[in-house]
């Protein structure tokens, strides 16, 4: 009846129930909140039915942040068992729960923190920059973040229901196949990846349609904003790469769910297939994350130095050919596996020329400065100690470049300070100099800039203290993964640093809450209107936080800093206002979510009656999605006018 | 200052730095490419940290300065320095990655007047099982070879993937089931080196490391004598008992060995209807 599930999936050691305990009591405490407060109806009608990108971009920001807080926990268990797990010393945890613990956080950190970061800053930031009231497809949209969510809570549930995989982020067979890894981790892995990455192949093919179509009139693709342009190089990864990813994943669950041999080392299957086409995927992915962080320190500098963005039609070239390159290079994540000099040498090359455009990049954000007018707020901070981590792990990522040096390092824990390097120092950075640049847009007050540089400081202080050792250890020899080693190799104080470090990076974390908290609370104070940053680009020219069409009126477009230029040049017209179209709220995206969620978990645990139920629930509700015409509502031109009037008069 | 390196020099004292302390030629080509590396990075990383520094410092201002351009949004040769500089050290870069891949083919042979040894290795959950295919001989998680005389390591795996890294010897090769790869490292001199698995191969991973001692000819042939008279046999029996999983495996030593255990080990994984007389199986260069 319950297939694989009995009463043994429930935890049995201590910090596990813990954690399962504190996440329930958790739960509980926010539906008891909301039911005590009466916002039961606020939260269905402003946000799980809302098809508003504005609205899902911080949803998407919300399950990031909270992901965000897991997987830095996860992160400091794991120091804290390599602090301790020295010689004869077992440490603080149990060698399957370490490396749950180190597969669930490279799993949560790309997919659901930085995934969801970018897809919040697409949804936020793309109509507002080109001058549209929505996306492309509103309901898709919806349907991908309740996907993507669906995906989240089915690694979390894990915790509760079975384990996590145990075999490393990217699950490698022979490992992760059904003879090494017999139990529901592995699927849990599989299934959760394979909902969320339908979620965000929808959302990137939905934002392609978005910025091709219904850009303002007069924005002609190089008249668009460099953000833009880099989400376009991220989001055409994303359709080109995440089928690859679906295809994977699939074949690896027949191998274990129906025996087939796709990837088994046995019957003529190949393992090694499953490692070319994970990375063919897997190496994108990098670029997914890292386009859109290039494109909003683009925006950011050229704000905060009053200058144009230096070398546009450069960047643009720059971002094709890194959107190009992206996909060339793939196999320097196995130079190990023994390809043969020529392969190994081509990929490697490929992998050092795309050092060409990212270095153009730097380049111009430098001269963007130069001859500007610069202040170092909280964003321009974000933007420096990108350009120290990115340079130094754009270093080590040259070194690595070299297959023969590679051999050296493949797997150390030099190569995990390399990604961490990019990732932290790139994405996360990037994603906090958005946060502090557009928060004041979405919120109509400006977050707290003292507090914002403390936390900088501790961030950029404790990643190197976390870091700069990792990469010493893996000069020593020290390979990734390993959650206990003799004391003679002198590695026990470095892993101590890299935990101080860790704690650092918690001290900022901490601050930036504050942050949150103090400029809330001040919000009065800093109350702004819709342009703090005498801004450049659309977003700026409506109000804080933005109606929920946008723009009372689309703009007409004839430069690409557009604002800059009307505020600068042209005298305001009187608007003329329309009738606008807008799309109803609908649950049907939510309800898509959870089927496919329930699925997932049926599936994983072979309840098959229950996975059949839920997909048909799942076909069902798009037919009737579909079959219904109802889908609009229209604003009157009087209503706007109305609106606006009052809007402006409080807002700005 | 001089207390962060009194810290530092506190932390690293029982350090050694294995990647930067290379024992034979392949490390020491490949410590070679992480300086020659290095040295080129400079040639960008001093530009951009000098720029970066530089221009916040001179245009950090909130009012207007006589030279503020706030339309100067590009210029040809400027740009035109940004994309050919990168791209000449990349160039150099590129020849320099073709030149080493080939020189450094993990599968290329070592050229040396002396006769090489080759030891069959054979990633298990999780313990390394070493045969000595030309004595006869095996062992468990310990080699031993003459210094400054080539080793040929062919590696397969009949467990989950793994990585054979001796870090002081030189770079890695994986160790897969049904497939054999090939490693040639040589010791300049005599020492004891760490070997570890660095790919992660299941729950008993970490314990799954080994020395590689390099001695003189005449300790070698001491030794294999030792392990030869011992009288411990290998069988295809013995074999399966110890593909077992077992965890922190201590050293062991088998004087006799199941003929073309190797082979038979990678035959495992061949479908059944292309069985292979001399058991080479599938070849991944």
């Amino acid at each position: 009846m319950l297939g694989r599930l009995t009463l043994d999936a429930l935890p049995h050691e201590p910090i596990a129930i813990g954690a399962v305990v504190g996440m329930t009591l958790g739960a509980l405490g926010v539906l008891a909140g909301l039911t005590y407060f009466k916002r039961w109806k606020w939260l269905w009608s402003n946000w799980l039915t809302s098809l508003d990108p504005k609205k899902i971009g911080i949803m998407y920001l919300i399950v990031a942040a909270l992901m965000g807080f897991k997987g830095v926990i996860d992160a400091m268990m794991l120091r804290a068992q390599q602090a301790t797990g020295v010689g004869d010393n077992a440490g603080v945890l149990t060698s399957d729960h370490f490396q749950q613990i180190f597969s669930a956080h490279g799993t949560i950190m790309i997919f659901f923190v930085a995934m969801g970061l970018i897809f919040a800053l697409f949804n936020l930031i793309i109509p507002l920059q080109i001058g549209a009231r929505d996306v492309a497809f509103p309901f898709l949209n919806s349907a991908s973040f309740w996907l993507f969510a669906a995906g989240m809570i089915l690694v979390n549930v894990s915790l509760a229901i079975g384990s996590f995989s145990a075999a490393g982020w990217l699950a490698y067979p022979p490992l992760s196949g059904i003879e090494y890894s017999p139990g529901v981790g592995v699927d849990y892995w599989i299934w959760s990846l394979q909902i969320a990455g339908l979620g965000s192949l929808l959302s990137g093919v939905n934002f392609i349609v978005t910025i091709l179509k219904m850009r303002a009139p007069g924005m002609s693709l190089m008249k668009m904003p460099i953000f833009v342009w880099s989400c376009l190089g991220s989001l055409v990864l994303i359709a080109f790469a995440f089928p690859i990813l679906t295809a994977t994943l699939t074949l690896l669950s027949l191998d274990r769910t129906i025996g087939t041999h796709f990837f088994t080392s046995t019957m003529g299957g190949n393992p090694m297939m499953y490692i070319n086409l994970i990375w063919a995927w897997g190496h994108p992915e990098v670029y997914i994350l890292i386009l859109p962080a290039f494109g909003v320190f683009s925006e950011i500098v050229a704000t905060f130095s009053k200058k144009r963005l230096f070398g546009y039609t450069s960047m643009v070239w720059a971002i094709g050919a890194i959107t190009f390159l992206s996909f060339t290079v793939w196999l320097h994540h196995f130079f190990t596996m023994g390809s043969g000099a020529n392969v190994n040498a081509f990929f490697g090359i490929m992998t050092a020329v795309i050092a060409v455009p990212t270095g153009v990049k730097v380049f111009n954000w430098l001269f963007t400065m130069y001859r500007g007018m610069v202040s170092l707020t909280v964003p321009m901070l974000w933007f420096l100690g990108f350009i120290v981590t990115f340079t130094l792990g754009g270093v080590t990522g040259v070194l690595m470049s070299m297959p023969a040096f590679d051999f050296q390092v493949h797997n150390s824990l030099f190569l995990v300070a390399h990604f961490h390097t990019m990732i932290i120092g790139g994405v996360v950075f990037g994603g906090f100099a958005a946060f502090n640049y557009w928060f004041p847009k979405f919120t109509g007050y400006t977050l707290n800039e003292r507090i914002g540089t403390w936390a900088f400081w501790a961030w950029l202080i404790g990643f190197l203290l976390a870091f700069v050792p990792i990469y010493a250890l893996g000069l020593m020899g020290a390979t990734r993964r390993l959650d206990r080693y003799d004391a003679s190799m002198g590695w026990q104080g470095l892993f101590i640093v890299a935990g101080i470090g860790v704690m650092v990076i918690m001290g900022g974390i901490a601050l930036q809450v504050l942050q949150m908290i103090v400029s809330y609370r001040q919000r009065h104070q800093n109350r702004v209107g819709g342009d703090p940053w005498d801004g450049r680009t659309l977003e700026w020219s409506t109000t804080a936080p933005p109606p929920h069409y946008n723009f009372a009126v689309i703009p007409t477009v004839t430069a690409r800093d557009q604002y800059w230029e009307s505020k600068h040049h042209k005298p305001v017209a009187k608007p003329v206002y329309e009738d606008i179209i807008m799309p109803k709220n609908s649950p049907a995206g939510l309800f898509i979510g959870i089927f496919t969620g329930i699925f997932g978990f049926a599936v994983i645990w072979h309840i098959w009656w229950l996975a059949l139920i839920a997909l048909l629930a799942v076909i069902t509700t798009i037919i009737i999605r579909t079959s219904n015409d109802d889908t609009e509502y229209v604003i009157t031109a009087a209503e706007i006018a109305k609106h606006e009037h009052t809007r402006l008069g409080h807002a700005t | 200052m001089t207390v962060v390196s009194g810290l530092v020099v506190l932390l690293l004292r029982n350090s050694n730095f294995a990647v930067l302390d290379p024992k034979g030629p392949i490390a020491q080509s490949q410590y070679d490419l992480l300086i020659f590396g290095t040295v080129l990075s400079t040639f960008v990383v001093v530009p951009v940290f000098a720029l970066t520094y530089g221009i916040v410092m001179r245009y950090r201002t909130n009012h207007q300065t006589a030279n503020y351009s706030p339309e100067w949004d590009g210029d040809k040769r400027l740009e035109l320095i940004w994309w050919l500089v990168p791209l000449a050290l990349i160039t150099v870069l590129g020849v320099v990655i073709w030149t080493s891949s080939h020189r450094l083919d993990p599968s290329k042979a070592l050229a040396s007047s002396k006769p090489p040894v080759t030891i069959q290795v054979v990633a298990l959950q999780w313990k390394w099982l070493f045969i000595y295919p030309d004595y006869n001989i095996a062992t468990v998680n310990y080699i031993q070879f003459p210094e400054d005389t080539p080793v040929n390591f062919v590696l397969t795996a009949d467990a989950p993937m793994n990585s054979f890294w001796i870090p002081q010897l030189g770079g890695q090769i994986y160790a897969m089931p049904g497939m054999s790869t090939k490693l040639h490292l040589l010791a300049d001199d005599p020492g004891e080196f760490r070997g570890s698995s660095a790919n992660l191969s299941g729950e008993g991973f970490a314990g799954m490391k080994f020395t590689a001692k390099a001695s003189s000819q005449a300790d070698f042939e001491t030794w294999l004598k030792t392990v030869q008279q011992a009288d411990v046999n290998l069988a295809k029996a013995d074999y399966d008992k110890l593909a077992q999983p077992s965890k922190n495996n201590v050293v062991s030593t088998y004087s006799a060995v199941e003929r073309n255990l190797y082979g038979l080990v990678l035959q495992k994984y061949m479908p059944p209807d292309s069985h292979d007389s001399e058991g080479q199986g599938r070849h991944e260069h």
